[in-house]
């Protein structure tokens, strides 16, 4: 409620036309996200793409809304299921692919694959396959950013998984203790691999108890970008105004199974049911309303949306034509002795 | 120019200089800002420097080897310190998935400039967590620099190498060398990290010691020396990783005979290592098979009389020797070997 009159607050507050221009790129960040990851599913069976693939559907809205607030010059970590974190943060697909096809133009030289994307030079500093571990990174670089005074926030990305690590426990206590520059980003769609979280808490409320440190917390089960975007904007304000961090908790909803590409409802631990309710949500359908409500022609949005087609069907193209890396990419580059 | 300066002293100064030098680099870690100051080593840096710069920490050692990461991404030069090599084992996820992999992961693009001093070594009845070296568990990693230096001037080098070193270094330091005096030459350059060194010369059989069991081995060459005019070669390879072993090849080239005295386990730990590589590159220079000294195969127990037993000595290497040279057992009553009953008294 608090996140929806606050939306609605700066929504008055910003120029018609700024809002709309706002929403179209927010929308085209939630569309890259999902045409990339159903390019995905479609080329992921011709097994080229040799890498363990942990999808971003359904959680667009958080990616891009945060990300989009962050900008560049920020910066943020991530875990194994980052895609759309990525996306959302580069815009590119070209070296994106690269490293899902294991290629010499992969951002990482093919050395990391899907679960460790890095882009150090937009702010993307890193992504992590062990559950929970770039929370405590996220304290130094924000302590860097804090010893440089350079005003820069970092954003760590986890899910609601990660919360029961003592890593999270402890980076929280680091951050709140030292009112480091961090926004803590629970992407909490309910379930640690095919466990919900009824089996793990012995809590009802992970933001009830994060309310007990010394730093703020905002909660959403919004799938609209707009409200997310605004939200996170508030918190990167409130870290630089309040000098504490933000804890912002986002319940979205995991359209595919933990790791591949199918769907998984026949397995029986969630259902069809629950889907088709956060389906009539969906971000990107909803956003896509929003901006034709605001007076934007299907046309311009459909000519947006078939630029946005052609970057990844090309980048996907050249990933698969791309060379593989080479023996020396085997190995860390040799250091310049510092002595 | 030189001084005359303790071990403890050595790092102190190294922190000192490094922190004037560079003001990106920080010390941080439990207990790092108290009165104690870490066995005197980090006196009066958090003076000079502030609590910015120098501080005490939270109990997270998992999430402080994290945090130096970060910093270090962020071009920071962090020197995160724990007091004991066994707490480090509550740090393993970062220091092995985190910061060893880091600037690998991003292509290249990123440094990771963290140091991680970590102590080691006997005290007052310290049992079983509170008595680990495990330099082998930290070497196996590739990503990871490990670093034991042995003497003042090593310790001095080889800190300062690796603060403005752009990947993970972790130096252990053995809580018995704080005191070790030595001469350490001014300014100490920097020593390169990666690079072994002959601590006495010999001809006739080559002793490879790691951290305080040089100090047993040079007592040990002191009294082969006199006693039976035996030449006894000490290598100490200073960094576990990246090894450096040309010095060890060499030297085993000359004496035909080897023992490595590590100070630590010997199952599957460095001594293993080392006496693979002499195999693979002097095996037809062997006179005799390679013999490995280390910990007592079983846990570091509290009691002094059972704790003496664990710990290996010089005696042990002078036996060792005398069984690899053919020699008779020599009488060593006469000799003066190193002890703390008299210069420990607790209460850690």
């Amino acid at each position: 409620m608090i996140a929806q009159s606050f939306s609605t607050l700066i929504r008055r507050a910003m120029a018609p036309d700024a809002r709309r221009l706002l929403n179209f790129e927010l929308y085209k960040k939630l569309y890259l996200i999902r045409r990339t990851e159903e390019t995905i599913i479609e080329h992921y069976p011709e097994n080229e793409m040799k890498t363990p693939m942990h999808l971003y559907l359904g959680g667009e809205a958080i990616a891009a809304g945060v990300c989009h607030a962050l900008g560049q010059k920020n910066q943020v970590l991530c875990t194994y299921r980052s895609h759309g974190v990525y996306l959302a943060n580069t815009i590119e697909t070209n070296r994106f692919f690269g490293e899902l096809y294991g290629k010499a133009t992969g951002m990482a030289k093919g050395r990391g694959g899907s679960m460790h994307l890095s882009s150090p030079e937009t702010g993307f500093l890193g992504a992590s396959a062990i559950v929970a571990s770039v929370i405590p990174v996220a304290t130094g670089v924000a302590f860097a950013n804090q010893y440089q005074k350079d005003e820069k926030i970092v954003a760590v990305f986890f899910g609601d998984g990660a919360v029961e690590e003592g890593n999270f426990w402890e980076a929280l206590n680091m951050a709140c203790l030292l009112k480091l520059p961090v926004l803590f980003v629970c992407e909490d769609n309910g379930f640690a691999v095919h466990t919900p979280v009824s089996q793990r808490h012995g809590y009802n409320s992970i933001s009830q108890i994060v309310k007990q440190f010394n730093c703020s917390v905002l909660d959403t089960e919004t799938t609209d970008v707009e409200i997310i975007h605004d939200l996170a904007q508030r918190a990167i304000s409130s870290i630089r105004k309040e000098n504490r961090p933000v804890f912002l908790c986002a319940k979205y909803y995991r359209y595919r199974r933990h790791v591949g590409i199918e769907e998984d409802f026949e397995s029986g631990y969630r259902t069809q049911d629950e889907f088709e309710k956060w389906l009539a949500a969906d971000p990107v359908r909803l956003q896509r309303v929003k901006l034709l409500k605001s007076g934007i022609s299907e046309a311009e949005i459909v000519s947006t949306e078939k630029k946005i087609n052609i970057q990844v069907e090309n980048d996907i193209k050249l990933a698969q034509e791309a060379p593989f890396p080479n023996r020396e990419d085997l190995y860390e580059r040799k250091e310049r002795q510092n002595v | 120019m030189s001084n005359m300066i303790s071990y403890r002293q050595a790092i102190n100064e190294a922190l000192i200089e490094e922190m004037e030098r560079d003001p990106n680099v920080f010390i941080y870690g439990i207990d790092v800002g108290d009165h104690d100051c870490i066995f005197k080593t980090t006196v009066g840096l958090k003076e000079k420097f502030g609590p910015g710069r120098c501080f005490s920490t939270p109990l997270c050692e998992d999430t402080l080897v994290g945090f130096g990461l970060g910093a270090a991404l962020n071009g920071l030069r962090p020197v995160n310190v724990h007091m004991r090599v066994d707490f480090l084992l509550l740090a393993m996820n970062q220091l092995m998935n985190m910061a060893a992999n880091f600037r690998f992961g991003s292509g290249d693009k990123l440094k990771v400039p963290l140091v991680i001093r970590t102590i080691i070594g006997r005290g007052w009845g310290q049992s079983y967590q509170h008595s680990k070296s495990l330099q082998s568990f930290f070497a196996h990693v590739p990503g990871l620099k490990v670093v034991m230096p042995t003497t003042p001037s090593d310790a001095k080098g080889l800190l300062i190498s690796a603060i403005r070193d752009d990947s993970p270094v972790i130096i252990m330091e053995h809580r018995w060398l704080y005191d070790a005096v030595g001469e350490v030459p001014t300014p100490q350059e920097p020593i390169p990290i990666g690079q072994s060194r002959i601590l006495r010369g010999g001809a006739d059989i080559t002793v490879i010691g790691t951290s305080w069991m040089n100090v047993e081995a040079l007592k040990a060459a002191e009294v082969l020396a006199k006693q039976r005019g035996v030449g006894v070669e000490v290598v100490d390879p200073r960094t576990i990783s990246p090894l450096d072993d040309s010095l060890i090849v060499q030297s085993v080239k000359k004496t035909g005979h080897c023992i490595v005295a590590d100070y630590d386990w010997i199952n599957c730990g460095f001594s293993a290592e080392i006496a693979a590589r002499i195999y693979e590159k002097c095996f037809n220079c062997l006179k005799s098979p390679i013999k490995r000294i280390g910990f007592a195969e079983t846990h570091c127990p509290c009691s002094r009389p059972l704790e003496n037993m664990f710990y290996p000595t010089a005696i042990d290497i002078i036996r060792a020797v005398e069984e690899k040279l053919g020699l008779p057992e020599t009488n060593l009553s006469g000799e003066n070997f190193y002890s703390y009953e008299n210069k420990f008294r607790g209460p850690f």
